[in-house]
């Protein structure tokens, strides 16, 4: 192992810049990734407790129907006049708690957060290609935020129309639905924005022998997440154009002719198609999952060897099915709209593409096995988050082959198998997988672990109460329970429902609870965790073979040199079983990349 | 094991060189490009369904014609003149450079205002954006289009003070390309647009 010290010189790179020294330029308005990529994850945690409040009335309504919460009456006197939930009141609360979780948690998390973090110091770069694009992307998702969660005070309450917000009910909602709109539109720009850099950074920033097959999976992963950003969301914006027209200008794209608002002909109302806001959402919404659980598994990707001591299974498979995933993601939209009237040949069509998705995933999840097959495994809580992560994409990923049959959907369309299905799914998948990410790179974002036996127990805790919410809406959806209902004990046929509904509220209450132990082991180990080093995973990526947390401009000297790919665990005939990317020597290449 | 330390480094490594050779600028503005042309499809696309699940009044009707198809040659005169801008950059002639630029300038905001007097003629004629299907995705899509047109004005502007105060020589006139790719794709989308809302 040579090492050769080389004084430190004066940068003249793009996307670099010199350390800031004042407070504002060092933690608010920081074009420093790591700074950003921080800014995003407090952003993304926050974003998140709200989602979780949020559902957590929803399903206190849903447990005990209009029995009365005292103090909501008190914080929400418009949609809970003295406790007890209103219809409209519950229909805002489960749109806030889907658009709050997929835009403002979900995503900022494993791309703002994850994505700005380690993207930049796997490919070895010193930052993102535009750094002061990257600083706007973040702060214009700032007042995203802040209009989204303003619009539960403004007259009507929030949207209500469900995060789908079909049309012509989103066209004719209070004005909550209009402030959506406005936030949804900022939120896509900094997204874009943040696409854009991505890609260029990952494109052309990539250390002297990074090849793109050298590239580890997550930034493999991010990178794809931030093509399907770029060619999916501009669709949704163009649509949410003609939405906010349509309720501020008076244009008709999505208000058919003749329609009827409660027994009166609405007055703005001509020749417009209310199945087309439907296509346009979807074409964007489809991209939109694999938007949010494509960087989970780039990132279970990256755990799974590193806790198994083994390079993983089929490195160019996991790379190209994330690009067939992509790929078919974008000709899958109609399988969200069978039950919306589409010709029957279509549907089929719709319904095989879906299924072919199947294909990708199972490669992906083949491959995972695979990397544990024979591996030495360490049960620490990033592998733990990440075999979770696994297990659980399964069985959303296999109720979701059950949807994509048309004959299957009629049945279960619209009902509580749906959600315990995106649950399972974006929980299940997405969550687990920006859990197994935070307590994986906390030691390098704060240069200490996280306390393990505290992760360990809130990681059975969640696993545990997570499978108690979410596994019963399947046997709900069965039933016949439809999700966004108000009220199901109306219904005679649902009557038998109650029992198990509340045995899920209460798990969930457990299920938030026990977050508390995340938020505190998170805060804690700033000061208190053992301290890191830089490698304490003893793992192979640019990111460990740096100092934690990494100083300003990521490595110390020059940008290191890549030899190898990033997954050379146990390799024969070395000494240590870990062999990092920038180490020259080392024997040759025995295994090749499958 | 204290692997920062143990870094090695290619002394011939540049730190100033991209991996494609191509400029992040450029590259960023081709990205960027491929979004906008997402986000006219969206429009476009939903135009074309709209106008085919309705009776749709004859545009030749409605709109100035041969006005609009004056601007067209405009606009597309101006893209000629922002390559030419480039060119004689690349030539190592500044004084040209400029000239072109100014005249870039000029197109684009002939454009901006040929539209603007167009949408308060039409306007006047009592079409608007609330009376019908028509005018609601014609506004909506000419808007937008007006929108790039001004922040594509609002870039050369700035572009040809750089000019002017000398900031861009034969070898470093990133500025001038970059903005180009944008401008030629505002003009493409353009002729898109004039054949399918005002000729179709």
């Amino acid at each position: 192992m040579s090492t050769v010290a080389v004084p430190r010189e004066a940068p003249h790179h793009a996307g670099v810049h010199a350390a800031p020294t004042s407070f504002i330029r060092k933690y608010v308005f920081s074009l420093d990734h790591k700074v950003i990529g921080k800014q995003y994850l407090f952003y993304a945690l926050f974003m998140l407790v709200i989602g979780g409040l949020l559902a957590t009335l929803v399903r206190y309504q849903l447990a005990w129907p209009g029995r009365p919460l005292p103090f909501m009456g008190k914080i929400a006197p418009d949609g809970m006049p003295g406790g007890v939930m209103l219809p409209e009141y519950y229909n805002s609360l489960f749109t806030m708690h889907a658009t709050i979780m997929i835009f403002f948690a979900i995503m900022p998390i494993l791309i703002g957060a994850f994505g700005n973090f380690v993207v930049p110091i796997q490919i070895g770069a010193r930052d993102m290609a535009f750094p002061k694009l990257n600083m706007m992307s973040f702060w214009v998702a700032v007042p995203a935020a802040v209009v989204i969660i303003w619009s539960f005070f403004v007259t009507g309450g929030a949207a209500a129309g469900g995060w789908t917000s079909y049309a012509p009910l989103s066209a004719i909602q209070p004005r909550g639905q209009t402030l959506w709109l406005i936030s949804l539109l900022i939120l896509g720009l900094s997204s874009l924005l943040t696409a854009v850099n991505f890609l260029t950074t990952i494109i052309n920033m990539r250390a002297p022998g990074m090849t793109f097959f050298r590239m580890p999976l997550t930034t493999w992963a991010l990178f794809i997440t931030a093509l399907l950003l770029l060619l999916a969301l501009p669709v949704l914006s163009a649509a949410l154009i003609m939405l906010l027209f349509d309720r501020t200008l008076g244009t008709t794209f999505f208000l058919p002719a003749g329609l009827i608002v409660s027994g009166q002909p609405w007055t703005n109302a001509g020749g417009g198609q209310v199945l087309l806001w439907q296509h346009l959402f979807w074409f964007f919404g489809h991209p939109e999952v694999y938007i949010m659980i494509l960087p989970a598994m780039g990132i279970t990707s990256e755990i799974l060897p590193v806790f198994a001591r083994k390079p993983i299974f089929g490195y160019r498979a996991m790379a190209y099915s994330m690009c067939g995933i992509a790929g078919l993601g974008f000709i899958v939209w109609g399988h969200h709209m069978f039950q919306s009237g589409m010709n029957p040949i279509l549907g089929t069509t719709f319904m095989i593409s879906t299924m072919v998705i199947a294909v990708p995933s199972a490669i992906k999840t083949f491959n995972w096995l695979g990397t544990l097959w024979g591996g030495d495994i360490h049960f620490a809580t990033p592998m733990l988050h990440a075999l979770t992560f696994v297990a659980m994409f399964v069985i959303g990923g296999l109720s979701g082959v059950f949807m994509a049959s048309t004959p299957v959907d009629i049945f279960i369309h619209d009902t509580y198998f749906i959600v315990g299905h995106i649950h399972y799914v974006l929980f299940g998948g997405s969550l687990f997988g920006a859990f197994a990410g935070l307590y994986f790179w906390y030691p390098k974002m704060f240069g200490r672990l996280m306390n393990e036996r505290w992760g360990r127990i809130h990681w059975f805790l969640t696993f545990v109460t997570f499978n108690l919410v979410f596994f019963p809406m399947h046997f709900l959806g069965m039933r016949g329970m439809p999700r966004r209902i108000y009220d199901y004990t109306q219904y005679k046929h649902l009557h038998g429902l109650q029992g198990m509904n509340q045995m899920m509220t209460i798990s969930l209450f457990v299920l938030g609870a026990s977050q508390l132990i995340l938020v505190l082991n998170f805060f804690l180990s700033m000061r208190r965790g053992a301290v890191a080093g830089p490698n304490p995973w003893h793992a192979n990526t640019l990111e460990w073979q740096t100092a934690s947390p990494p100083p300003h401009e990521n490595f110390t000297g020059r940008i290191p040199t890549v030899y190898r790919g990033p997954y050379e665990y146990s390799v024969p005939g070395h000494g240590a079983d870990f062999l990092p990317q920038n180490e020259p020597g080392g024997p040759a290449p025995a295994r090749a990349h499958a | 094991m204290e692997h920062a330390e143990a870094i090695t480094f290619d002394p011939h490594a540049e730190e100033d060189r991209t991996s494609t050779g191509i400029p992040h600028d450029k590259m960023g503005m081709w990205i960027f490009l491929c979004s906008e042309v997402m986000f006219f499809t969206g429009l476009i696309g939903s135009y074309i369904v709209l106008r085919f699940g309705s009776t749709w009044p004859d545009p030749k009707k409605t709109l100035n014609i041969w006005l609009t198809a004056a601007n067209t040659f405009i606009l597309i005169c101006s893209s000629v003149t922002m390559v030419k801008a480039l060119e004689w950059i690349q030539r190592g002639d500044t004084r040209k450079m400029k000239l072109f630029l100014c005249l870039t300038l000029l197109g684009g905001s002939i454009f901006l205002s040929v539209q603007i007097v167009e949408y308060r003629h039409l306007l006047h004629e009592g079409f608007n954006p609330h009376g019908s299907l028509f005018g609601s995705a014609f506004y909506t899509m000419t808007g937008f289009h007006g929108f790039h047109v001004f922040c594509g004005v609002v870039c050369i502007a700035f572009c040809t003070g750089k000019a002017f105060l000398g900031k861009y020589t034969p070898q470093h006139h990133l500025g001038v390309e970059t903005l180009g790719l944008y401008w030629h794709f505002v003009d493409l989308v353009w002729i898109l647009l004039f054949a399918i809302v005002y000729l179709i």
